[in-house]
């Protein structure tokens, strides 16, 4: 059955460099002397480490533990010592740093106890619990939770499962590999998200320049005797393999930025997503390798399994790196991002591991102005004005640029790939992005002191109203005791003082306003020493000081005028 | 060093500039052949003055030169120019139209990319502004030898009124206007009729209506290279063609033909390299229709109604103000954000 | 003329009061410039009122260290005056920075969240006190009443989550 295929607007046509690294079949690697792995490698929360330095970890050990809503678990990818928990370089251009788990194999490769689970018998909601403790990414590259995303729409059941295979990045064919060798496993996991999803359909999208690939996993349904499952050969186009524009290509649904993919009826995982869940569902074992392609600037471009926290230059250099390598591209050479040195760790959203030199990627030519000729906008998968937004991104007038819809680009860089004048438009489209968040930080962050410091005003005004009340009430009190009390005595004695009520009054207030002061004085004399009692002799000294410059303080505060 | 993406098509302005004088060509070669290589020493000069005045300013505004000369976008200007002035233009008219459109329409509004008018066609407007004469003097097809070309671009004594016209265009409108007048001699003389003259060929002028069919070949070529869009042309020409149609449907004695209309002036060169030119057009798929048939509209009611032998140069500079707003205007919906 | 006249002023009248606008929209925009920090280094006691005397025209737009160069050319674009450089008799910008009590100093005297503008310190008497780091402005009117000086202002490292991508304009000019 021939099966109707959408167009997505745009897209190119790089070189696919892909033949190289398929040669030879997935191999694997000898463990490193240093395992590295960063708690956060995926979207969300922040995992919090389960481990000390000193503690001795078995293979699938828990290290890290999800954390808030949206999190994801890490796992020790060998067994071993704990070494440190640390900040380490994490594979991010920024060469910032973040808190890693530092871990020195013992050579035993030693399993901690894996736990199995039956998909069938185990509610939905355990079985994401399970999967989030398996530490189940996306590992397409977007690491986004898998359990958050298996997880049907209101109706509790979805139209379509889409399955990325299509891998459209140059020189990346690590699920090129995953899809010829591992079909029928990956198939096993796909039937389980299908269960768990309650999808109609599963197709499986994958580029039509990997026949291989779609022979082998067609071959596995065969076998399996699934059905409603399908292998579907689309054209070759960059970014064909972004979720978005592979949704399209196989239902023809466009899911606009900021909306979730199920309310229309989709749902869309990478093939080594399906390949990792069924490790997990059906061996017990959580996400603690990768296929890994190494390409580009080596002898011997090929794909590896690897461990999670393995140092890039020791995966390298069994490729055989060029002496002339002088960057690591995590991802391919359209949206990858550029290592900030060589013994960054692979982590769950490296697929590929593309090993530069000047020749092979040289630096841009010049700059040049943007004779607005719209080749960008026709490369543009997402039907954006790409020389709109860099002219308002240029300009730092960011509104504009999200008037133009800044935030629909998925920063695939085609728009760069093809621009005449050479201008690295998606870099200020990234530019962009992070400054608008970071403008709305702010902003944030400075309504949040707004509202607290006008409460505190308004507090603080309510305390004194509430205190002058209850002084008014308090004085009012008194004063009509002292009345009353000072009525009754020179009522006994003469009658002379019954005509003059006043002055008795002003006597009342006079002892009122002392006796206030009294107690004022005295709360005062309480205040100072109470709070520092058993201190060091210097600490005392430091407050003597500190005191003596308080009570010049309202000295010169009675100097300013109020404002 | 660069971020991704670390690879790149190989694309340049430099080589959108060369397939734009490329396919140029085609014209150009139909010009020598029924007006003589005159145009050539035209193109040559125009492309002197506009590398020199470009190198002026860049070097003025502190700009790398070795890289703005070779983008060719000036040469490109130039050849415009030269292509819609008069082929027996003095040197220091296409000199002075040169200068003025790369450094004060491109250069002083900030170089390549940020000119918000079509410099050659700003350059034209002002030229024939300020020497009409100069400017709507053209020899008929085969009618000067190339010596008394050079001497009339290099100012040998000019009596260009008793050896020159004006263009079929500016001909025909006259010729319709005289016969409308029932004074004239050429009273109730029909459309077809008036244009048996010696400066008409089958459709435009004689000779210059081949030299829009070779602009015609150039611009398909270049629809088909990418470079351009088939949007602006294809409404360009249609708009006038319907223009055209409407009026001379109803009063064909008064009015020139559709067909006409295409073949003459600056049409073909209008709708496929000037209209096209992306700093200055709009950009959008639907604001290039509307940019297009709007000149469209204006070159054909210039041409009927105004006092200027072609409208396609003042259509295009009212078109151009109106660019912000169509592109502003006609942006296409987004990924997801489609109705349909 | 009379009767343009009138028409006019019943336009203007009606549009005064169709357009009526509440509150002062002048200071609602200043104060949305001014970081919030509320430190008062401007002279005044917080940004709000800082912002009602630069609308007022009793001060000036480069008085507030917080906001810096980039808040000062925002004012000036904001109110069309003169950009002026900041105002060196009420501070220098610094980097943001939160501040930190040193918890094995503090002797829980509750002076510094009196002082604190924005309640960013939680605590009780006696009680040891700490810094909400989120709510932080960085004012710095905490250290000056503490008699013990355990506040310190620590400077905000970037993390992965605010690191930003550079500005990548490189200006063409000739060698």
């Amino acid at each position: 059955m021939l099966r109707k295929l959408f167009k997505f607007h745009g897209g190119v046509k790089p070189q696919t460099n892909k033949t190289q690294s398929t040669t030879e079949p997935i191999a694997s690697v000898p463990l490193p002397d240093r395992l590295v792995i960063p708690l956060h490698q995926a979207v969300g929360g922040h995992p919090r480490p389960l481990v000390q330095p000193g503690d001795h970890v078995l293979k699938g050990q828990r290290i890290g533990g999800a954390d808030g809503n949206l999190s994801s678990a890490v796992h020790a990818s060998t067994s071993g010592i704990v070494r440190d928990v640390a900040q380490a370089v994490m594979p991010h251009t920024s060469g910032l740093t973040t808190l890693s788990v530092i871990i020195e194999p013992d050579g035993e490769d030693r399993w901690c106890e894996l736990e199995k689970v039956n998909y069938r018998s185990t509610p939905p909601d355990e079985l994401r619990d399970f999967l989030r403790d398996a530490g189940v990414v996306g590992l397409g590259g977007a690491v986004f939770p898998s359990y958050a995303k298996l997880k049907p729409g209101k109706e509790g059941k979805l139209k379509t499962l889409v399955i990325n295979g299509a891998e459209c990045e140059p020189f990346i064919t690590c699920d090129d590999m995953l899809m010829r060798e591992r079909a029928s496993d990956m198939l096993k996991g796909i039937v389980a998200m299908r269960y768990m999803l309650q999808a109609e359909e599963v197709l499986i999208g994958i580029e039509d320049n990997k026949p291989e690939a779609v022979a082998s996993v067609q071959a596995a349904i065969k076998a399996s005797g699934e059905t409603g499952i399908e292998a579907v050969a689309i054209p070759t186009r960059y970014p064909a393999g972004g979720a978005k524009q592979l949704i399209r290509v196989l239902t023809g649904i466009e899911v606009p930025h900021g909306r979730r993919s199920t309310d229309f009826g989709v749902q869309c995982f990478n093939v080594g997503t399906a390949f990792s869940i069924f490790e997990a569902l059906e061996h017990g074992r959580p996400l603690i390798s990768r296929l890994v392609t190494v390409a580009g600037n080596v002898t011997a471009p090929r794909n590896y399994d690897v461990l999670i926290g393995t140092p890039m230059d020791h995966l390298v250099r069994l490729a055989g790196p060029r002496p002339d390598t002088d960057r690591y591209i995590m991802g391919g050479p359209m949206m990858g991002v550029r290592m900030p040195g060589f013994d960054v760790p692979v982590v769950k959203a490296t697929n590929c591991v593309l090993v530069g030199s000047a020749t092979m990627f040289p630096a841009p030519p010049p700059e040049m102005p943007c004779i607005r000729c719209g080749e960008c906008a026709k490369a543009c998968p997402a039907d954006l004005a790409p020389f709109e937004m860099y002219w308002f991104s240029r300009s730092k007038n960011f509104g504009k640029a999200q008037e133009y819809h800044l935030f629909d680009c998925i920063e695939c860089g085609c728009c760069s790939f093809v621009c005449p004048s050479h201008i690295p438009l998606v870099d200020y489209f990234r530019f962009s992005k992070s400054e608008i968040w970071s403008r709305e930080r702010e902003k944030e962050s400075a309504d949040g002191a707004r509202d607290r410091f006008e409460f505190k005003n308004f507090r603080q005004e309510r305390e004194k109203q509430e205190k002058a009340e209850k002084l008014a009430a308090k004085a009012a009190a008194t004063r009509e005791k002292v009345a009353t009390e000072g009525a009754a005595t020179p009522a006994a004695a003469d009658g002379e003082a019954a005509p003059k009520p006043k002055p008795s009054g002003d006597d009342a207030k006079r002892a009122l306003i002392e006796a206030a002061m009294e107690k004022a004085r005295q709360q005062k004399a309480q205040v100072a020493p109470k709070n520092t009692d058993h201190l060091a002799p210097d600490v005392e000294a430091d407050i003597a000081a500190i005191d003596a410059r308080r009570n010049a303080a309202p000295a010169r505060a009675a100097d300013t005028p109020d404002a | 060093m660069n971020n991704s993406p670390f690879v790149r098509k190989a694309a340049s302005v430099q080589s959108v500039m060369l397939q734009v004088l490329l396919a140029l060509v085609p014209a150009i070669a139909a010009y020598v052949w029924f007006f003589g290589a005159g145009i050539l020493v035209q193109l040559a000069i125009a492309s002197a003055a506009a590398l020199a005045g470009e190198a002026a300013m860049l070097a003025i505004r502190g700009k790398p030169k070795a890289l703005f000369l070779t983008d060719l976008s000036a040469v490109v200007t130039a050849w415009l120019i030269a292509l819609t002035f008069p082929p027996i233009a003095p040197w220091w008219l296409t000199v002075t139209g040169t200068l003025l459109a790369v450094v004060v329409v491109k250069q002083l509004y900030g170089g390549l990319g940020q000119n918000p008018f079509n410099p050659a066609m700003a350059a034209f407007c002002l030229m024939i502004v300020a020497y009409p004469a100069l400017m709507s003097q053209w020899p008929a097809a085969g009618q000067l030898d190339f010596k008394t070309q050079l001497d009339l671009i290099f100012g040998g004594l000019r009596q260009v009124d008793a050896i020159t016209g004006a263009t079929p265009l500016d001909a025909l409108r006259t010729a319709l206007r005289s016969a409308a007048n029932p004074d004239s001699q050429l009273h109730g003389l029909r459309t077809s009729q008036l244009m048996d003259g010696p400066a008409f060929g089958l459709l435009g002028g004689k000779g210059s209506e081949w030299i829009a069919l070779g602009y015609l070949v150039g611009g398909l070529w270049l629809i088909r290279q990418r470079i351009i869009t088939w949007h602006i042309p294809a409404a360009f020409c249609g708009a006038l063609f319907a223009s055209a149609l409407l009026l001379w449907g109803m009063r064909p004695d008064a009015f020139a033909s559709p067909l006409f209309h295409l073949a003459s002036g600056g049409a073909m060169l209008g709708a496929f390299f000037i209209l096209t030119d992306p700093v200055s057009g709009a950009t959008t798929p639907r604001g290039k229709l509307l940019f297009a048939a709007g000149a469209a509209i204006f070159t054909y009611v210039i041409r009927s109604f105004g006092a200027f032998p072609d409208g396609v140069a003042f259509a295009t500079l009212l078109m151009n103000i109106l660019v912000p707003l169509i592109d502003m205007k006609t942006q296409a919906p987004v990924f997801g954000h489609k109705k349909d | 003329m009379t009767g343009i006249a009138l028409v006019l002023g019943a336009v203007l009248g009606f549009a005064s009061i169709k357009f009526k606008v509440e509150g002062d929209p002048l200071v609602e925009k200043i104060d949305a410039i001014l970081p919030q920090t509320q430190c008062g280094q401007c002279g005044f006691p917080g940004c709000r009122p800082y912002a009602t005397a630069i609308a007022d025209g009793e001060a000036e737009i480069n008085q507030c260290p917080p906001g810096g160069e980039e808040g000062i050319r925002k004012l000036a674009d904001l109110l069309g005056r003169e950009f002026k450089p900041l105002s060196e008799e009420h501070g220098v910008e610094k980097p943001k920075s939160v501040a930190v009590i040193d918890e094995a100093t503090c002797i829980g005297c509750t002076l510094c969240i009196q002082a604190c503008p924005v309640d960013a310190i939680v605590g009780a008497a006696k009680q040891l006190h700490t810094i909400v780091a989120a709510e932080c402005t960085g004012c710095e009117l905490c250290l000056a009443p503490c008699p013990v000086d355990c506040i310190t202002m620590e400077a905000i490292t970037e993390t992965v989550d605010t690191w930003k991508w550079r500005y990548p304009v490189v200006e063409i000019k000739a060698a």
